[in-house]
């Protein structure tokens, strides 16, 4: 029995994603907000541009363009506002590690 | 109907001293397909269905996930007013969960007698009972007809409140449709809160959009509970000047206490009104489930919760999502609220299975659009961070906001979140 219990809790920690539970300010958390427009980890489903595999440094930029007011938007101005300096890089670096489709 | 799965034996997981040791074996250790632990969502909506997609996906599959629905599809609210106006058709709202089944999703179509917090047990209608190891309640709302005199059962089936996206939107789309023209449809909104704050006004202007082509001399009285347009005022008071002069009448503070079915009536504490088409949308609470299963908390309609794990402040282990949460401060009742509950819950349920620390603070966003016509939307939107000193979720100050306009590259957007939002609850 301590053989299994030991050999699912090795299953469980590996599971890539929740290593970053550890993280308090987990890029993965934060950039689910983002997909009920982008798509689920940023692979947009129609509509809207992929942000998933976008380089990182790029999409920190739009953020902050759109927060700044250099780059014009219907919502996204609103929405980058919310968040703070970390929290963009987080999610940038969260997307840009994502695979697109 | 029967389950291949027994009762199975909660396996506690070590904890952080075990886990760097552990973390060290990864590379050679075969994937294991037993189960650490069994999640039951109750409720396959914007909330539910999240919850069960993420924690599948975000566990690695190593939890074991039911999602428990008594529908067999699927129907979308957001966008259903489009089928009152006549651009989208219901078979556009409706999908189905095969995709969940694929990402391995137990999904039962049943529905939740009870629900045994101390024993992690729910009963179902068609098959064994089950148990948990966390429970996630995401049972939207019900309605609470005895609030006004003469809704009942009868009157419900002239009266109808397509509150709840299937059949009645469907119904009523139909009773527009055979009203003559020259007719009154007469729209009545509870108090806030209730599911959706702009949805109301967005079916006014959906209605109207329908009169204004199919039957011109026609209007849409609306009879507001509240003291003003709860959500958007100035976007819809513009396309309603713009778009439905003459067509729409809006009333405020004008709460429909009584419902006259047989003579097509209403009644306010001051007046009578009459309508061709009646569409009282009733006062609303958490599901039916909620109470049965004693998690309503507030007013005796809804359930508070810890809004960092979704947690119910009244039955750990129990999380509940969406409409039937006593909403956080400016939080709306919504498909994209509960959708980002969802995934709150989803993150927090993992670090508690597995003996990890919650995210301390969760950062979730709100978008609601709304449809005025065919080809035109608007939005509205806020950032929600939580607030570790006053414990709940609050507003971003300087984040969020209304449309500047509604226009054509909004109502765009607005197919895009649909598509997106139901691709990221459904797979």
């Amino acid at each position: 029995m301590k053989r299994i219990v030991s050999a699912v809790a090795l299953a469980a920690l590996c599971a890539p994603a929740i290593g970053q539970q550890a993280n308090p300010n987990s890029g993965r958390n934060l950039a689910a907000a983002c997909a009920i427009c982008h798509g689920t980890n940023g692979v947009n489903a129609g509509g809207l541009p992929n942000l998933a595999g976008q380089p990182s440094d790029h999409l920190a930029k739009q953020l902050r363009d759109f927060r700044d007011g250099k780059r014009p938007a219907t919502i996204m101005h609103q929405i980058s506002k919310g968040y703070t300096e970390p929290q963009i890089e987080a999610l940038a670096a969260f997307f840009a590690s994502q695979k697109a489709r | 109907m029967n389950i291949p799965y027994s009762r199975r034996e909660f396996i506690k997981l070590v904890g952080a001293g075990a886990a760097s040791a552990a973390l060290a074996g990864c590379a050679s250790t075969p994937e294991i397909k037993k189960p650490i632990a069994r999640v039951i969502v109750i409720g396959g909506g914007f909330g539910g269905a999240t919850a069960a997609r993420y924690i599948r996906a975000w566990g690695g599959g190593a939890i074991e996930v039911f999602l428990i629905e008594r529908n067999t599809q699927f129907v979308s609210c957001p966008l259903s007013n489009l089928v009152l106006g006549g651009s989208r058709r219901i078979e556009d709202l409706t999908l189905g969960y095969g995709k969940l089944r694929d990402e391995g999703v137990v999904v039962l179509n049943d529905e939740v007698k009870a629900i045994d917090a101390g024993k992690k047990r729910i009963s179902l209608t068609k098959i064994a009972d089950l148990n948990y190891d966390r429970l996630v309640v995401s049972p939207g709302i019900d309605f609470m007809h005895d609030q006004i005199a003469g809704y009942d059962a009868e009157a419900q089936k002239t009266v109808l409140h397509a509150w709840k996206a299937g059949p009645e939107t469907v119904a009523l789309r139909r009773q527009l449709e055979a009203m003559k023209d020259g007719g009154v449809v007469l729209l009545s909104i509870p108090k806030a809160p209730y599911r959706c704050p702009p949805g109301p006004y967005e079916r006014v202007s959906q209605i109207a959009f329908y009169l204004k082509q199919a039957k011109p001399r026609s209007k849409i009285l609306v009879l507001d509970g509240n003291e003003d347009i709860v959500s958007k005022k100035g976007l819809f008071l513009a396309a309603w000047n713009d778009l439905y002069k003459g067509i729409v009448e809006y009333k405020p503070n004008n709460e429909v206490k009584e419902v006259v079915a047989k003579a097509g009536s209403v009644k306010t504490d001051f007046d009578t009104f009459k309508g061709d088409v009646l569409n009282v949308i009733p006062p609303q609470r958490a599901g039916n489930i909620a109470a049965q299963a004693k998690l309503i908390t507030s007013n005796n309609r809804w359930c508070d919760v810890d809004w960092l794990t979704m947690e119910s402040k009244v039955a750990p282990g129990i999380h509940v999502l969406g409409d039937a949460t006593l909403s956080a401060a400016a939080m709306p009742k919504s498909g994209s609220m509960a959708n980002n509950h969802g995934k709150i819950a989803a993150a927090a349920i993992i670090a508690q299975l597995t003996g990890v620390a919650v995210d301390p603070q969760p950062v979730i966003a709100n978008t609601c659009y709304s449809y005025v016509s065919d080809k035109e939307a608007m939005h509205v939107t806020s950032v929600h961070r939580y607030d570790a000193e006053k414990k709940t979720l609050l507003p971003v100050a300087g984040a969020g906001g209304v449309s500047a306009q509604r226009n054509e590259l909004e109502k765009s957007y607005a197919d895009a979140w649909a598509r997106n939002i139901w691709a990221d609850m459904l797979g």
